[in-house]
């Protein structure tokens, strides 16, 4: 084991968690856009968007994540669909993370006390701001810690993009491995500045979480 | 959709279930025990040992499953671990998932009321026995369906051993899109598998847990 290995390509792999970060963002927001209206969907009263969102859920959490990426990456390819390598890392990370988040909101929104959203009818609210003014503010605080807690998690799996060829941590690792012939400390380096994000979103959930009960109570 | 190349690569792609299984088993088996001794050391340990625990489980659960991979295999022979694919995917699966299921199982060993281990010690049972009639008993049944949770989870990360070689189901799925060019009966192939074994292993789980919690009311009575 040779430390300098590791601080030789320090900035290597700063970049790579530059992009594993970046990629993680993207796809974390995106997905929530999507687990946003797949939580919509299950909520609906048609029974037939119920289920479509369901099977959307079922599928997208049930089939593992790689299966997905290359499915995009390369099996689309050959049906004549070309994806370039960064679309289909961001899309596949964020379609399965939509699934996680949908479940995420849709436990929130059941959280928020029944007898809030009933009161806002009583008072006369259209339904724009009950959803608006009464619900969302608070089941959205409700879901901050489990989706900081997600984003912790796609960070992981990002890794995973490194198959369809994005340079982000784990393929800088293999590189900084495959260079030195010291795949010992490249591999180390990589999973200390993984350690180190995901440490500082830890952290930055239990901030969060405080902040946010505390604000709760009043 | 051609049934004749399924046909062909039946063989290899039942072959690839099989070592899917059995990496999903043993890593899962190898987990499950590492964690129940780690969360013991939790409880049991002296400092010094707990905060090495800590950093362990820590580690593991921060950084990818990938990453760890490839230390291993990759990084393993410069310490003199030399592993085929195969060991190094089950070693990396139960260490993997160890951290996971150590903080299940002390999970379960904090639910379970402090009176009960007081009173097991105020009738003068020893420290083992209290462990062993009042601590587990009830800490298992808590941790029975997060670990149920955990191994269907696990079985999905199996894939992940396709990418350092290790021929199981994903790796025999993409040598025949590879070969054939037959993506469309490669991803059949995989949903049909994949979806079965997690079928039967949350069919079993409920079950499990089922037969758990019916023990449970009983003591209660």
């Amino acid at each position: 084991m040779r430390p300098s290995v590791i601080l030789h390509s320090f900035g290597y792999f700063a970049q790579g968690a530059l992009a594993t970060v970046a990629v993680s963002l993207a796809a974390i927001a995106i997905g929530f856009a999507i687990g946003a209206l797949v939580c919509m969907a299950r909520l609906s009263r048609q029974a037939l968007i119920v289920r479509l969102g369901a099977i959307y859920v079922s599928v997208f959490r049930g089939v593992p994540l790689l299966v997905q990426l290359l499915f995009i990456y390369y099996f689309l390819a050959k049906f004549g669909v070309d994806v370039p390598a960064l679309a289909a890392a961001i899309g596949g990370l964020a379609c399965s993370s939509a699934a996680f988040q949908s479940e995420i909101l849709r436990g929130a929104l059941n959280a928020v006390p029944r007898g809030q959203g009933e009161a806002a009818v009583a008072l006369g609210f259209r339904s724009v701001d009950i959803w608006r003014r009464v619900l969302l503010p608070q089941a959205l605080r409700i879901s901050v810690p489990p989706l900081i807690n997600e984003f912790i998690l796609l960070l992981k799996a990002s890794s995973l993009v490194s198959v369809v060829g994005i340079a982000e941590l784990t393929r800088v690792s293999m590189n900084v491995a495959s260079s030195t012939y010291r795949p010992l400390e490249a591999y180390v380096g990589g999973g200390l500045f993984y350690l180190a994000i995901n440490l500082c979103l830890a952290g930055f959930g239990a901030l969060a979480e405080r902040r946010l009960s505390r604000a709760g109570v009043r | 959709m051609s049934f004749d190349v399924l046909w062909r690569y039946a063989p290899s792609l039942a072959s690839g279930f099989g070592v899917t299984v059995f990496c999903w088993g043993a890593g899962g088996a190898l987990g499950v025990v590492l964690g129940f001794l780690i969360a013991l050391g939790f409880r049991a340990g002296a400092a010094p040992l707990r905060w090495a625990l800590r950093v362990f489980v820590e580690v593991f659960r921060g950084t990818p499953f990938l990453m760890q991979l490839f230390l291993l295999y990759a990084g393993g022979p410069a310490i003199g671990l030399r592993l085929s694919a195969t060991q190094a995917g089950i070693l990396g699966l139960g260490v993997y998932s160890s951290s996971y299921f150590a903080e299940i199982f002390r999970a379960g060993f904090a639910a379970v009321p402090q009176g009960q281990v007081e009173a097991a010690m105020s009738v003068g049972m020893t420290r083992f026995d209290t462990l062993k009639r009042v601590i587990l008993p009830s800490a298992l049944v808590a941790a029975l369906p997060p670990i149920v949770n955990t191994l269907i989870v696990l079985s999905k990360e199996t894939v992940v051993l396709s990418i350092i070689t290790v021929p199981e189901l994903m790796y025999q799925a993409q040598t025949m899109a590879a070969e054939t060019f037959t993506a469309f009966e490669a991803i059949f192939a995989l949903a049909v598998f994949y979806w079965l074994l997690v079928e039967v292993v949350s069919r079993l789980g409920r079950r499990l847990e089922l037969m758990a919690t019916r023990f449970l009311s009983h003591e209660a009575l």
